[in-house]
This record gives structure tokens, C-alpha cells and sequence, in this order.
């Protein structure tokens, strides 16, 4: 690493939630990996403190299993529970209830679903279980669309950072929708973490220059042909992205520019 | 149903949906020894009510009908 390198990453400010900083703004998840050996080497490539896991029951008739849990260092990793595949507020909260009673935090990843095929979220459910579960002492953490106004809706019911996605969940159609995402994380004050959509480096890239705090992935990485390069791939380019981001890009202009001078030619 | 008859002695909660004979007076802790669960690992609900304090999962005894949910964590985004 060059010493300008280092410079512009030590001058980047925490990344904290809820009081808490965070040491690597790409967050992941434990879905889809082909076993659990590769699952922990991809974590580790990809330099993530905070990873994702979902609450199932327990499948009785399969024999000893003790879940995802055995696999991930909790004094390594800041686990954060999502409310995956719930379709109201109830049931969301009770998930999230569920996670909590595990005993390793209070955080949880507030996902309410409204449509199976998009998988895209109902919004007012999701308002409804952030008051909820806010009032309750979580730290929630809300996976929502690009809608700006949810967005500040979500801020003002308490939740600890806003979750917009870049496009449909495992869809990997990378941000759709630069502008809204730009536009949420000028708007709020609390995190603003892109979830879902990323589906290659380039596009956790452009994510991360948009200014948003981190990206949080899954299937990016479960599904690429090589999990454990791809993770270290986006490590990569969310530290790109960032130091893009920080940088300040350059204007864009329709016409060119030259890039040497225009006096002193030959005659 | 057949069961219920022959089994005068048990008790048939309803763990993670499904019906499952015990014998009477059996604990959770006792439903989870018996399914080798690892009490460590699982989040337990009875009757729609988190089990907080592992050490109650020894005191509380099952009757046909409760509800048991068994959850833990498993991968996801």
C-alpha cells in the first residue's frame, strides 16, 4: 500500500451504528454457500465485521444440527439477525423477538416482505414493526426500497439505519436507481446501508460512490463461481467506491476536454 | 389418532408443527434431550411465549395440545 493510500483511508470518518463503529463497511450474509467451510472463508475474504443469519426452526427430522451458529466466532463477528420471509409486522416481530432471546444482541435486520415475486417490501408493515420493536430497545436495522420518503419515515420511527436496496433481493441487477440512493443518504442523518441487488464489484463500486455508509450482500458472493475471490473482489470495491466517493469525482461534461496543453505545438 | 389410544400414559404437544408423543410429565428440557437438541443453540417458544431463562426449559412440563416451536439460526442475507 502506497503512503497516499493509507493517508486517504485513515482520514475517513468511523462508520458507527447505534453507537457502535464498525471496522469494515461491507456487511454479508451466510445464504447459499455451498458448505459451511467456504461460507467462513468468504466472511474472512471479505473483511465484514457485521454478517447476517436467519431464524428457522430447527429441522427435527434431519438429526443433530445446530445451524450456522457453531461456524461464526461471536467475538470475531457482530451477528445481526434478519427477519427474512415474514409478510407482516407481527410475524416480523416475533422473529426479531425470537433472535434477541439467542442473547448475543439487540440488533436485528427488519425485512417485511409484500410480494413473492419481487420480493420487494411492504412498507407500511415495515413502519409499523420499527416502532414496534424501537419501543421495544432493538436496534433496527430497516431493509426498505429506494423511496425516499420511507426512508425519513423509517428515520423518524427510530430505526438506526436506513437499508434501501440497489435492486430486487438475489437479483444481482446491481443500483438501479442511482439518484434515489444518493438522494436518501443526503436526506438522513442515521446510516444509510445499500441491501440487496449487488451482484458484482463494479456495481458495489458505484454503490459506494453514490456516499452511501456500506452495502450489506449475500448472494453476490454465495452464487459467484468463486465465493472467496469474489468476496475479496468487493472488498476491494467498496474501498474503491469510498475513496472515489471522498474524493470527489470529476464533472461530467458532453464535450471533451484535452488533457495536455493546447499551446506550445510545433508550428 | 390410533396413537393417542395406545399411548394412555403421554402427553402430544405440537413441536414445530407437527404432533409428538411424550411421556406425561416430560419437561422441554426433556422433549430436547429426546430430539438431541442442544438447548444452547435453540431458541425455544411455548405456547407462543419466548422461553428466556434456559434453566425454566427443565420446569416447564408439556400437555397435549402446547405449542412447542424449536428455531435457530441458519444461513441467510
Amino acid at each position: 500500500m502506497t503512503e497516499s493510500t493509507m493517508i486517504a483511508t485513515n482520514t475517513d470518518t468511523p462508520f458507527v451504528i447505534a453507537g457502535r463503529a464498525l471496522r469494515s463497511r461491507l456487511m454479508v450474509g451466510t445464504g447459499k454457500y455451498k458448505s459451511p467451510e467456504e461460507m467462513v472463508r468468504a466472511i474472512e475474504a471479505s473483511g465484514a465485521e457485521v454478517v447476517t443469519v436467519a431464524v428457522r426452526r430447527v429441522d427435527l427430522s434431519r438429526g443433530r444440527n445446530d445451524g450456522v451458529l457453531p461456524h461464526l466466532d461471536p467475538t470475531r463477528y457482530l451477528l445481526l439477525s434478519n427477519t427474512a420471509g415474514c409478510y407482516n409486522a407481527a410475524d416480523a416481530v416475533r422473529y426479531a423477538r425470537l433472535a434477541r432471546a439467542a442473547g448475543f444482541n439487540e440488533w436485528v435486520k427488519l425485512e417485511v416482505i409484500g410480494d413473492q415475486d419481487t420480493l420487494l417490501p411492504d412498507t407500511a408493515a415495515l413502519l409499523e414493526a420499527t416502532k414496534t420493536l424501537v419501543a421495544d430497545g432493538f436496534v433496527v436495522l430497516a431493509y426498505t426500497n429506494d423511496d425516499l420518503i420511507t426512508a425519513l419515515r423509517l428515520e423518524d420511527a427510530g430505526a438506526a439505519a436506513v437499508m434501501p436496496l440497489a435492486s430486487p433481493i438475489g437479483s444481482g441487477l446491481g443500483v438501479l436507481n442511482p439518484y434515489s440512493i444518493r438522494t436518501i443518504k443526503h436526506r438522513l442523518s442515521v446510516p444509510v446501508i445499500v441491501d440487496a441487488g449487488v451482484g458484482t464489484a463494479s456495481d458495489a463500486c458505484i454503490t459506494m460512490e453514490q456516499g452511501v455508509d456500506g452495502i450489506l450482500m449475500n448472494t453476490a458472493l454465495a452464487a459467484a463461481d468463486d465465493p472467496v475471490r469474489m468476496a475479496h473482489a468487493m472488498r476491494l470495491a467498496v474501498d474503491a467506491g469510498r475513496q472515489a466517493h471522498l474524493a470527489g469525482r470529476m464533472p461530467r461534461r458532453e464535450v471533451a476536454v484535452p488533457s495536455s496543453p493546447s499551446v506550445g505545438m510545433l508550428e | 389418532m390410533m396413537e393417542r389410544a395406545v399411548s394412555p400414559d403421554g402427553v402430544i404437544p405440537v413441536v414445530n408443527g407437527e404432533e409428538r408423543t411424550v411421556a406425561a410429565g416430560s419437561t422441554i428440557g426433556d422433549l430436547l434431550r429426546e430430539l438431541d437438541v442442544s438447548a444452547e443453540v435453540v431458541v425455544v417458544e411455548h405456547n407462543r411465549e419466548i422461553v428466556r431463562d434456559r434453566a425454566r426449559l427443565d420446569t416447564l412440563v408439556l400437555a397435549t395440545g402446547d405449542s412447542v416451536e424449536i428455531v435457530h439460526f441458519v444461513g441467510g442475507g
